[in-house]
């Protein structure tokens, strides 16, 4: 087991480093020239030229890369002399912004996490409870209002969902106030308020597709062999289901939906650009529209880093639970 | 037992005609026939198609125009007149807010736009993925996991980020590389990148479906004539796969729709006045307030064909492979 887990994580390791790489690469190999974005149009060459080497983008492509490497282990500063420091985890810095990147994904972060996580704990609500009660109606009414409602949760985009909600609760019934991002610490109720829109838009999204996990790998277990003989045996239906049933089934459901709840970490770009929440993805959007190179480095990888990372806990923790699974 | 064979021998020979065994894909399109909401589901699908297709034709034939401005049928402020965002005559679902162009022609041609990314990326995407995941399950050894491991480290990424922020620079690239400008080459960037992070999925099922295949005994069988590669793929391998690849395919075009309309709603891909539900969407945020119909009728259509597809991938699916209706409890 222990051999395992070091080398699920050593593999994690390693994938952090190639696409971490991969993603210095392909921002590097652009056609842009970072330097020159760095200030306005009539910018005269000698900034730039005094710009690039503040940056360290005179450097190739590998040195560049280290250097960044580096900045995340031990900070780094940018300019000569009295440049700007950014202290470790240094993730570069953004010429637009004039702010270090880390501390930009620091501030940027929490919002995403609150929309994540109040996403999350929906939609597993919503998607466990239909799909079970859809599969323990088999072909009833249930079963066909679960469904239907994963079909069409399905069908919608993301931001259409957002569209209506705004629209059907704040502009025409007035229930909600506009989501305004209110931080958590500031003024709880607001923070609530204004999340509750982007939590049930992200939810019914993923919900949809929950509601099939959960249905269908209610309905294979039901066939195993240890449910009838748990029948045989005389337990009681709900005990089997509860107790039996729903171990089994829900097992490779919440594997999965780690790993949804990590890429939601990386920024809800769409949620976010529909509620306007200054989040990681909105974040992204706008270095995106000023080609602000750094920032979105930055994100990418922290995006990826938490996928790495959840995929390699689910795998460690499935490995515990069902030791058929330890491949690596 | 002797006299149970009897019977069932007599029991045939009863009835004249003598029992045809029907091919798997023919029991499928049977299975596929009685499922009434796939059937259905086909029908709003090739209507879609339909009026993708002759979209110049119908627009020629209702009078009505995906680009031409009408500020006639704009107030002052640049809103529609009349009820539910412009409904008249002239314009059967009205009239795109400050420019008056008008709703239905858009929507026909937007519906090209749809399918056509749909349909070339998910060729496109299944192709790459069918031929990478055989290789990986036929060839083993390096070559799998070389594979596999490009299919982790795609996965890793968060592929919308990327797509967003890599869509200028290499849309400029393509331009450059000679790919007609505009929106032909914005359109090509999006299967690009539809393919580079949508191929894994299928490439991982076909290369499960690939090992388990090559275990069996006709493979063996094919082998020991010595039966070529090339005859090994073509005439023993994807003739036990077409039925998975064209249900995972046609499960995973409404995807690329959506996708679609979701990246126009966020400015990447293609650019007004091009057509596109996408585009009417995003541009639907700045008057929903005023004019809510501009938002729900591209929001509806654009939900009607995902929704069309998916059903009928479903009913393909329950056809191709139907599931044991045993249930226990």
């Amino acid at each position: 087991m222990l051999s395992f887990v070091c080398r699920r994580l050593f593999f994690a390791v390693i994938l952090l480093f190639v696409v971490s790489a991969f993603t210095y690469v392909i921002f590097a190999a652009l056609p842009s020239d970072p330097a020159a974005l760095t200030c306005g149009k009539n910018c005269r060459p000698e900034v730039i030229a005094q710009n690039r080497v503040r940056l360290g983008y005179d450097k190739s492509i590998p040195e560049q890369y280290g250097n960044f490497l580096k900045g995340i282990v031990s900070g780094r500063t940018y300019g000569a002399g009295e440049g700007v420091h950014c202290p470790a985890p240094s993730l570069g810095y953004s010429f637009r912004k004039h702010q270090c990147v880390t501390d930009l994904i620091t501030r940027t972060l929490p919002v995403t996490a609150s929309v994540a996580l109040g996403a999350f704990v929906l939609w597993m609500l919503i998607g466990i409870g239909l799909g079970t009660m859809a599969a323990l109606k088999r072909g009833r009414w249930p079963d066909r209002l679960a469904t239907g409602f994963s079909v069409i949760g399905i069908s919608l985009p993301t931001f259409f969902i957002g569209l209506l909600g705004i629209m059907v609760f704040v502009i025409w019934t007035g229930l909600l106030p506009f989501p305004r991002y209110e931080g958590i610490t500031a003024d709880p109720a607001k923070w609530f308020m204004s999340l509750i829109l982007p939590w049930f838009t992200l939810a019914v999204v993923s919900a949809s597709s929950y509601i099939r996990l959960t249905r269908n790998g209610i309905l294979e277990v039901m066939n195993e062999e240890f449910v009838r003989l748990g029948l045989a045996k005389g337990l009681k239906r709900r005990t089997l289901i509860v107790k039996y049933v729903m171990r089994a089934a829900l097992l490779p459901i919440v594997t999965i939906a780690g790993l949804d709840f990590a890429a939601l970490l990386g920024g809800a770009v769409i949620t976010e650009s529909v509620f306007s929440l200054p989040g990681m993805g909105k974040l992204s959007i706008m270095a995106v529209n000023d080609s602000d190179l750094s920032i979105l480095v930055a994100t990418t990888l922290v995006a990826a880093t938490f996928i790495v990372i959840a995929n390699a806990l689910v795998d460690i923790l499935y490995g515990f639970l069902d030791p058929r699974v330890r491949t690596y | 037992m002797n006299k149970k064979v009897k019977l069932l021998d007599e029991g045939a020979s009863k009835t004249d005609s003598p029992v045809t065994g029907l091919s798997p894909g023919r029991l499928a399109l049977d299975r596929f026939r009685r499922d009434k909401v796939a059937v259905w589901s086909l029908y709003v699908v090739c209507f879609f198609v339909f009026i993708a297709i002759f979209a110049p034709v119908l627009t020629t034939l209702f009078n009505i125009s995906p680009y031409t401005l009408d500020r006639r049928a704009l107030n002052d402020y640049g809103n529609p007149l009349g009820r539910f965002g412009g409904v008249s005559w002239n314009h059967p679902l009205g009239v795109e807010p400050g420019t008056g162009r008008d709703i239905l022609g858009r929507l026909m041609y937007g519906a090209r736009v749809s399918l056509l990314i749909g349909f070339i990326g998910t060729i496109v995407t299944t192709s790459v993925g069918l031929t990478l995941g055989m290789l990986a399950g036929l060839r083993k050894g390096f070559v799998d996991s070389l594979i596999t491991r490009l299919a982790d480290v795609t996965l890793a990424f968060p592929s919308l980020l990327l797509i967003i922020a890599l869509n200028r620079p290499l849309t400029q690239r393509l331009e450059s590389i000679g790919v007609p400008e505009g929106n032909f080459a914005r359109m090509t960037y999006i299967i690009l990148v539809l393919t580079v992070f949508g191929w894994v999925y299928m490439a991982r099922l076909i290369r499960a479906q690939v090992l388990s295949l090559r275990e069996r005994e006709f493979i063996e069988a094919a082998q020991s004539f010595g039966a070529s590669n090339g005859h090994l793929i073509f005439k023993q391998l994807l003739p036990n796969l077409w039925a998975q690849v064209i249900v995972f395919a046609t499960l995973s075009l409404p995807g690329y729709v959506a996708v679609e309309a979701s990246l126009s709603f966020l400015g990447i891909g293609l650019m007004a006045p091009a057509a596109s539900w996408g585009i009417m969407l995003g541009d639907s945020v700045r008057y929903y307030r005023v004019d809510p119909t501009y938002l729900l009728i591209p929001g509806v259509t654009l939900m009607i064909l995902v929704m069309a597809f998916n059903l009928m991938g479903d009913g393909l699916r329950d056809a191709v492979d139907p599931k044991s209706d045993k249930q226990q409890l």
